[in-house]
């Protein structure tokens, strides 16, 4: 475990160091290259922008009336009549809000962790589910804006089974590894 | 379908404001994600010229070419429908680990840059394409070693083993990757057939 944090803590460092390097010995203009290389980050930053705001507002017109909450209040007698306890039921605001926002769900994670403690069935649940899954919603908006594409086929479909797949798998996984 | 949840979202929203006499909070609220999205593009900005100056340097060193190469037979089993020599594979290998090490903000900036590239190699420029959705699929479910954040949350929360998830997380991921490519696979036939 410590092996790959250290890992984590070096990567970034050790990548500016060793690239530019081997570059410059290579006979590339280092300093020149970079700065042609970044000029393509400004224009990218730009033409994601009006899809960013467009998914944004939307979603989080949805959270903040209380959409999200009134749909997962429905949800609960679903989960509980399928035979699932009430400590699980409190995981569905954060299973529907991961995919949609990311700091959102950050936030429902860390307000679950915080009234059930860390160390508790939910607490961990919620850690491994918040850790696991991305923004669907955002990665789709802003790759798929960056370069004008409109139609994204099945991409929306697969990235959500593979939301789900990740809830369900941290559900169990939690149960089986400490329960 | 997403012009149909983007709808839904929205006028859901508006309505369940307005039923609950909260109607101010749709106004605040749009015009805050409205901010919001400027400030993370222009954290984007820094950070896309930040890593793509870098692979830059890599690319014209021969580094990326190198990358490709040794991941190639992998990555090319995922994406059939890439040729041999795609410049997007650099860039796709690139993306996946640096979401594999959790460098979170590196991996944006690649993953623009391939999309970038597998757009040049698109037919019609507004629809997606499989190898599109593939990547997209694998860099939404991709397994995490270091759920960095989460760890850094439980610390805060005094757990007496912070970083105990970091097995379940690997588990959970890499079930969500493996029906990400499962789907994708799937979806794919399904199209074709």
């Amino acid at each position: 475990m410590s092996v790959i944090a250290e890992i984590s803590r070096w990567a970034i460092p050790m990548l500016f160091f060793v690239i530019p390097l081997l570059a410059y010995l290579r006979r590339v203009p280092v300093y020149e290259s970079f700065v042609a290389g970044a000029e393509d980050g400004f224009k990218t930053g730009v033409s994601i922008l009006p899809f960013l705001i467009g998914m944004l507002v939307s979603i989080r017109v949805f959270i903040d009336s209380g959409a999200l909450e009134i749909l997962a209040r429905f949800l609960y007698p679903l989960f509980s009549w399928l035979g699932l306890s009430s400590d699980l039921t409190s995981l569905i605001p954060l299973a529907i809000m991961r995919p949609l926002s990311g700091s959102g769900a950050l936030g429902v994670a860390s307000q679950l962790i915080e009234q059930y403690g860390p160390d508790s069935m939910v607490g961990r649940m919620a850690s491994t589910l918040q850790g696991s899954t991305d923004t669907t919603f955002f990665v789709l908006t802003v790759y798929f804006g960056s370069v004008g594409i409109r139609k994204y086929r099945y991409a929306l479909k697969l990235g959500l089974i593979a939301d789900f797949v990740g809830l369900v798998a941290s559900v169990w996984i939690v149960l089986k590894a400490f329960y | 379908m997403v012009n149909l949840i983007w709808l839904l979202m929205l006028s859901i929203g508006i309505l369940t404001a307005a039923v609950s006499g909260r109607i101010d909070t749709v106004t605040d609220s749009a015009m805050k994600a409205a901010e919001l999205g400027v400030e993370i593009a222009i954290q984007l900005i820094g950070m896309m010229s930040l890593w793509l100056g870098l692979m830059r340097l890599a690319e014209e060193a021969g580094l990326v070419r190198g990358l490709a190469r040794l991941g190639a037979p992998v990555i090319r089993l995922l994406f059939p429908s890439l040729k041999k020599d795609s410049p997007a594979l650099g860039a796709i290998i690139l993306n996946l680990s640096a979401n594999i090490l959790g460098l979170g903000n590196a991996a944006t900036p690649f993953g623009l840059k391939a999309m970038k590239e597998l757009q040049k190699e698109n037919p019609d420029p507004e629809t997606a394409t499989p190898a599109m959705c593939t990547f997209l699929a694998l860099n939404t479910s991709c397994i995490t070693l270091i759920p960095a954040t989460m760890i850094g949350v439980r610390m805060k929360m005094n757990s007496l083993h912070p970083t105990e998830i970091i097995g379940t997380t690997i588990f959970a991921t890499g079930c969500a990757m493996t029906a990400g490519i499962i789907a994708d696979f799937l979806f794919r036939r399904w199209r074709k057939a």
